[in-house]
């Protein structure tokens, strides 16, 4: 349909011939990416220690302090055990086997002798078996309670500082807090306290080696340095390509949740074989990526088994030749044997464990930083909660802005009498919904101030506003869950009936009780199974059941079906009955109905009155409303720009 | 759980949260498996697997080998025991062939540690590598079936559980490899030929050194079976918590304005404390079986060295012997632990590989027939005859009942309609995203059954009501149908849909990312790019299905005019609530519960005054007016 002579290419062919990518049909690549190309890894590398981070996290445990002690020390006693069994072994072996074997004189001596040795083999392992249940329960328990705590106050937190700080924030990363940021820490806490064990196991060998023998101790902790120093080299080199497996899997997986997401334009558009060609380079990239992070991940074990297999000759060697020549007892040379196997696995963990920190501590910043997020506001220690108000509106000179230097709003005075109906009119960015975010006290006035009954709303409970001013959002946001639940809200004394009176009200009854499970039910996705009319049909309904002497109203700007909209404009005449109400109008039924009309334009005010008091002036609405559009939103922006200007110039 | 920990940890952080949102939606079902489908769906992985018979062979032979030399090292161990206290010496020069015989020892066991590290590196690297090639290989496969499967198949998968089993799924294939049948291959050959040797030196502490092996074998599979389900009933719990998390972030708005904030912490701490206990349990469970598994194995050390240490001072056996036994053990306690990761890695396996061959394993409803020919578009002239529809497996009315019409090229189709009167079914039989249950489609005479889909979809365009952008720059979502297109024809496209006014005033131009990090879209920007995509292609049939509903009417009329020049050598349908949009129709049909309830043009409809009509002085503005000055 285009008028351009078309050229032939051949990706339409339904996808049945991924080798043909299509490079260079043009002497270029192609305009075509799938998934994501934004690489979302927040994982960065730093120190791995930060000391403000761990005290402030330290405020966290202190509570499981008593827990944590007793971990510890089922900690230490496992590590003791398992320290202690080869010694057993060792003790059996030299007073008792051998003995028996070089001097034969007692079989009855020996034989008492690996007696006790078995009961105090029988001991430990008891001791290890409680030691080692209690190390595990705690320490995974605790870890959990802590973070659950941490991710809750985060949570609580988050309800409580400003929206300043929420408008600039992602909600995804902020997720990312909660969620990733937070398990980092857990298994930092969890890997501390077993980091611990495994440094007591490290220097307990090395000790126990030293103490039983301490040239032969020495040569077989020779091979230690050469690992920490292969180790070394490997580490980096190993988590790049660790990294590199992690960021290719993202990037398919992101590719393939795309292509699902996207189907039906997948092949509404025929973009099947070239998806497919981009999709099978990412999946290599992902296989390479994968086969040469598993080559690092196993170069490790032949060099761990080779150096183990080292050291054990050197034990057989060295020591057993000490053993023929009578300067060593059998039994330590085969309690050498044991530690030598048990060696190298603390090395290993503890190596890990200098990862887990980098991310722990990186992480903890990411947390700490939301918590820090001071409150922006909070109520006065005589903030006003009264049970009932009347409903009068006052704006004084009330300046305001987001950004510094900036203002939004500039010195608006407007008053809304008890139960009147205000809409406020104006091109975007003239500062209407930050009138409705003041009234609410989302942000706090540069200047002015906005009062209610005539007191300010700085003097009111938050709770108060909350419960006294109900608010319509344009997006109609609802949440997972039952319908009966989304219009109840926060109003938990509403009944079943309550509900469907306010839903009957608003004409939101009909189509909810054709819903197979009617009032219970489940919205999914925030309710993308319903239309957007029948969203905020139930919006207005749960602002109803709020029932709030004072309304905010954003109306819905995009198109609604001509049913639709005649049914939400009867629901609106009803929700506005009896309220003193402000509604950022985009209708010109709404805004005609109003009482009066508040008409903004860059922040300030510039005319106000009822219809046709502004249509027999001849101002901005008048010209505004003789361009004869359905709605102000209609008005596309040259023509809004020449009826302002010409305004001006009049 | 490693791996499942592992699952996740494989994703950016971000991602891997909406991406796990999404796939733990559709994961409550996982425990739902037969043992008969098991053993075939085992049977079809290992399949895929001979796929790489050599690397397979390679690695199987590495594993027996890593067995082999790992069974040796206690041996030699024993014998160096026994060399060192100068028991296989005789003579007179016990010392010197003792010290040869240790020397010769320790190099058995340096030579047995290298091949052993060297055959688990090829057994373990062999393992992954297969599994990695048959992910690659599942992956295509799932990918490209996605793509192939028609709309029915879509509107009944929810998209979440959908990428579980390109993600979570495939990945339970993929670790069956390694964890499962080579770890199986390991334990028999290490527990087989092991338990042998043992046996047959001394029947009797070969069997108390082996007496713990059957009870951490069944400990381990139960508690893995149980933790499996436990990781993934707290995963469920944990996505309900996140999802509490998240709308309450994205509704901060709704929660503020209603003062909701101690009525959210409440929901909050439900699902946190339903989560906890999931994860106490968890911990339990763990910790006790673990610490048991430790204890049993202790345990048969013990008895070893009891009744081992008798037989030794009876002189019945050796100190070296008796150390085979016991390292043996030492040896033999690392893998039979490992049985639990076996036993939980072939029922992930069984039921992921389940749940992701039954995708593959569909057909789509819709493809090219045997005989499929290409279309020829002559005039390009649309008829629907008699065409009824209704959704297939659903006992749901009729969507469409006895439709007609044609619309000749060149000429244009309105339609309008109450919500749900099967408007945008119409647009949907066109490009067979669907199939009509009764009569049917053609275009310029040929029935669209018996065309070739590609030549079907490219003869076309079908402008849908919610466009999908994708997260790539402008410009490639406006040439998302020909990414061939140069950068003349693409804006071209933009000033056709009226966005090239927009674009043009962005610091990045066409080359502004789209989404989170680069402008985020109104809904009416969003449908103007939708209409540049189909604007960039040529079409025979061209489809506004409600395309325009979030563009203000000046806007809209501008598109039109724009448009014109294409619309001339097209078939036109044009879907729309707005009745401006239609006034100028050839034809306009009103639908009411699938069926054409009037038909005319815009004139005569409102001269016939029937519902048409009525809708029509519903939206006029004079009416309005009129109202408002009485």
């Amino acid at each position: 349909m285009t008028a351009i002579p078309r050229h032939d290419h051949p990706q339409n062919d339904g996808g049945d011939h991924p080798q043909d990518d299509g490079r260079d049909h043009h002497g270029r690549p192609p305009r075509a990416v799938v998934g994501s190309q934004i690489n979302q890894d927040e994982e960065m590398f730093g120190a791995a220690f930060d000391g403000r981070v761990v005290r402030r996290f330290f405020h966290y445990v202190r509570p499981y302090r008593q827990r944590i002690n007793t971990a510890l020390i089922a900690v230490l006693v496992f590590t003791g055990a398992q320290l202690a069994i080869p010694l057993i072994i060792r003790y059996a072996i030299d007073e008792a086997l051998v003995a028996r074997q070089d001097g034969g004189s007692d079989g009855g001596g020996g034989m008492a002798i690996l007696a006790g040795a078995i009961a105090a083999f029988a001991v430990v392992i008891i001791v290890n078996y409680g030691a080692s249940y209690i190390q595990d329960r705690l320490v995974g328990l605790t870890g959990e309670k802590v973070i659950f705590d941490l991710r809750r106050a985060m949570f609580v937190h988050l309800q409580h500082v400003g929206l300043s700080f929420m408008d600039k924030t992602e909600i995804g990363r902020m997720m990312s807090r909660l969620q990733g940021d937070v398990n980092s820490l857990q298994e930092f806490l969890e890997n501390s306290i077993t980091a611990i064990g495994d440094l007591v196991l490290l220097f307990g060998i090395v000790a126990i080696m030293l103490i039983l023998d301490f040239k032969l101790g020495l040569l077989t902790l020779s091979v230690v340095p050469v690992l920490l120093f292969v180790r070394l080299i490997w580490l980096p080199r190993a988590r790049i390509a660790f990294r590199g497996a992690r960021e290719t899997n993202s990037s398919a997986n992101g590719a393939l949740a795309e292509g699902i997401h996207a189907v039906r334009t997948v092949q509404g558009m025929g973009r099947e074989a070239v998806n497919f060609a981009l999709y099978t380079e990412k999946a290599q990239q992902n296989l390479a990526a994968h086969l040469r992070s598993a080559k690092f991940a196993q170069a490790m074990i032949p060099i761990v088994d080779t150096l183990t297999g080292a050291a054990m000759g050197i034990v057989v060697v060295v020591g057993g030749a000490l053993v023929l020549d009578d300067a060593l007892d059998i039994g330590v040379m085969v309690a050498f044997l044991f530690y030598v196997q048990r060696f190298f696995d603390p090395i290993r963990s503890l190596t890990i464990q200098y990862s887990v920190m980098q991310r722990a501590m990186a992480s903890g910043q990411r947390i700490f930083e939301v918590l820090e997020v001071p409150i922006a506001i909070a109520d006065g220690p005589d903030a006003a909660d009264p049970a009932d108000i009347e409903g009068e509106i006052e704006f004084d000179h009330v300046t305001f802005g987001y950004v510094k230097n900036q203002p939004v709003l500039k010195d608006i005075s407007f008053t809304v009498h008890k139960g009147e109906t205000v809409a406020l009119v104006g091109p975007t960015g003239s500062g209407k919904t930050s009138i409705t975010s003041l009234l609410h006290r989302f942000y706090e006035v540069w200047d002015g101030g906005v009062k209610i009954d005539g007191r300010d709303v700085r003097d009111y409970a938050k709770a108060a506003l909350g419960r006294h001013i109900a608010m319509v959002l344009q997006d109609p946001f609802l949440f997972t869950g039952s319908i009966f639940e989304n219009i109840r809200f926060r109003t938990q004394a509403a009944s079943r009936e309550d509900v469907e009176r306010a839903a009957k009200v608003v004409g939101a009854h009909d189509f909810i009780a054709r819903l197979p499970g009617s009032y219970d039910t489940m919205l999914e996705q925030q309710g993308r199974n319903l239309s957007l009319g029948q969203r905020q049909l139930l919006s207005f309904a749960r602002a109803l059941v709020a029932d709030a002497k004072i309304l905010i109203l954003d109306e819905a700007t995009a198109n609604i079906d001509s049913y639709t909209e005649r049914q939400i404009q009867i629901a609106l005449s009803r929700l506005l009955e009896g309220r003193t109400a402000i509604v950022i109008a985009h209708r010109l039924a709404t805004v005609r109905g109003a009482d009066r009309i508040v008409v903004l334009q860059e922040g300030r005010i510039v005319e106000t009155g009822p219809h046709d008091a502004l249509i027999a002036e001849g101002g901005l609405y008048a010209r505004l409303y003789a361009l004869n559009y359905a709605s102000f939103d209609d008005i596309p922006e040259d023509i809004l720009a020449d009826a302002i200007n010409e305004q001006a110039r009049t | 759980m490693a791996e499942s920990k592992a699952d996740i940890r494989d994703q950016s952080p971000r991602q891997a949260i909406t991406l796990r949102q999404q796939a733990y939606k559709g994961m409550e079902d996982e425990t739902e498996y037969t043992f008969s489908t098991d053993a075939a769906v085992l049977w079809r992985i290992t399949r895929l697997m001979l796929r790489y018979r050599l690397r397979v062979a390679l690695a199987v032979a590495a594993t027996i080998a890593a067995a082999v030399f790992q069974l040796m090292i206690p041996r030699f161990l024993g014998q160096a025991v026994d060399n060192a206290l100068g028991l296989l010496g005789s003579g007179a020069v016990v010392g010197e062939v003792a010290r040869e015989a240790l020397f010769e020892a320790a190099m058995l066991l340096l030579g047995a540690s290298i091949l052993r590290g060297v055959f688990t590196l090829m057994h373990n690297y062999g393992g992954e590598a297969i599994g990695h090639l048959i992910a690659y290989d599942l992956r295509l496969l799932f990918y490209k079936k996605l793509q192939s499967l028609s709309f029915s198949f879509h509107d009944k998968m929810h998209t979440g559980e959908l990428i579980t089993r390109g993600m979570l799924d495939l990945e339970g294939v993929r670790m069956f490899v390694n964890t499962g049948l080579l770890r199986l291959v390991l334990l028999v050959n290490l527990i087989g030929a092991g338990g042998y040797l043992l046996l047959s030196t001394d029947l009797l502490l070969g069997a108390l050194s082996f007496s713990f092996v059957p009870f951490v074998a069944w400990r381990s599979s139960v508690a893995r079976l149980r933790l499996r389900a436990l990781w993934l009933a707290l995963q469920v719990r944990m996505g309900r918590l996140g999802q509490i998390m998240d709308e309450n972030l994205t509704g901060i708005r709704v929660v503020r304005a209603f003062g909701a904030e101690p009525h959210e912490v409440g929901k909050y701490d439900i699902a946190a404390d339903d989560a906890m206990t999931i994860a106490d349990e968890r911990i339990r469970t763990r910790a006790a079986s673990t610490s048991i598994m430790t204890f049993a194995y202790f345990i048969s050390m013990g008895l070893v060295l009891w009744v081992g240490g008798i037989r030794v001072l009876d002189g019945e056996m050796t100190v070296g012997a008796l150390t085979v036994f016991l390292t043996f053990i030492t040896i033999l306690q690392q893998p039979v632990r490992q049985l639990g990761l076996l036993v939980n890695s072939i029922a992930r396996a069984s039921t992921c590989g389940g749940r992701l061959f039954s995708v593959l394993d569909l057909e789509p409803a819709i493809s090219d027939g045997p005989d499929a020919k290409a279309l020829e578009t002559t005039m390009g002239a649309v008829s629907f005859e008699d065409v009824s529809f209704a959704y297939t497996d659903e006992d749901a009315p009729p969507v469409l009942h006895d439709v007609s019409f044609t619309v000749p090229r060149g000429k244009t189709l309105g339609i309008v309609g109450p919500p749900g009167s099967g408007k945008s079914t119409i647009a949907n039989l066109l490009p067979r995203y669907y199939d009509p249950s009764a009569g049917r489609v053609t275009i310029d005479g040929q029935d669209i059954r018996d065309l070739t889909l590609a030549s079907l979809r490219q003869a076309v365009r079908i402008v849908q009501q919610d466009a999908f952008l994708f997260t790539t720059s402008l410009e490639n979502n406006i040439a998302y149908g020909d990414p061939w297109a140069d950068d003349q024809m693409v804006r071209g496209a933009a000033a056709t849909a009226q966005i090239d006014g927009f674009v043009a005033n962005l610091p990045g131009g066409y080359e502004t990312l789209v989404g989170e990090r680069g402008v985020s879209l109104s809904g009416g920007q969003k449908q103007r790019i939708a209409i540049a995509r189909a604007a960039l292609l040529e079409a025979a049939v061209l489809v506004f299905d409600d395309s325009t509903a979030a563009i203000d009417a000046e806007t809209e009329r501008r598109i039109r005019a724009a448009l014109r020049n294409h619309m001339q050598n097209c078939a036109t349908i044009i879907i729309s609530h707005r009745l401006g949009a239609l006034r100028h129709a050839d034809e306009i049909i009103f639908l009411e519960e699938g069926r054409i309830v009037e038909r005319g043009n815009h004139d005569s409809l409102i001269a016939a005054a029937g519902r048409y009509a009525a809708l029509f002085a519903l939206q006029s503005r004079d009416d309005a007016s009129q109202d408002a000055a009485q």
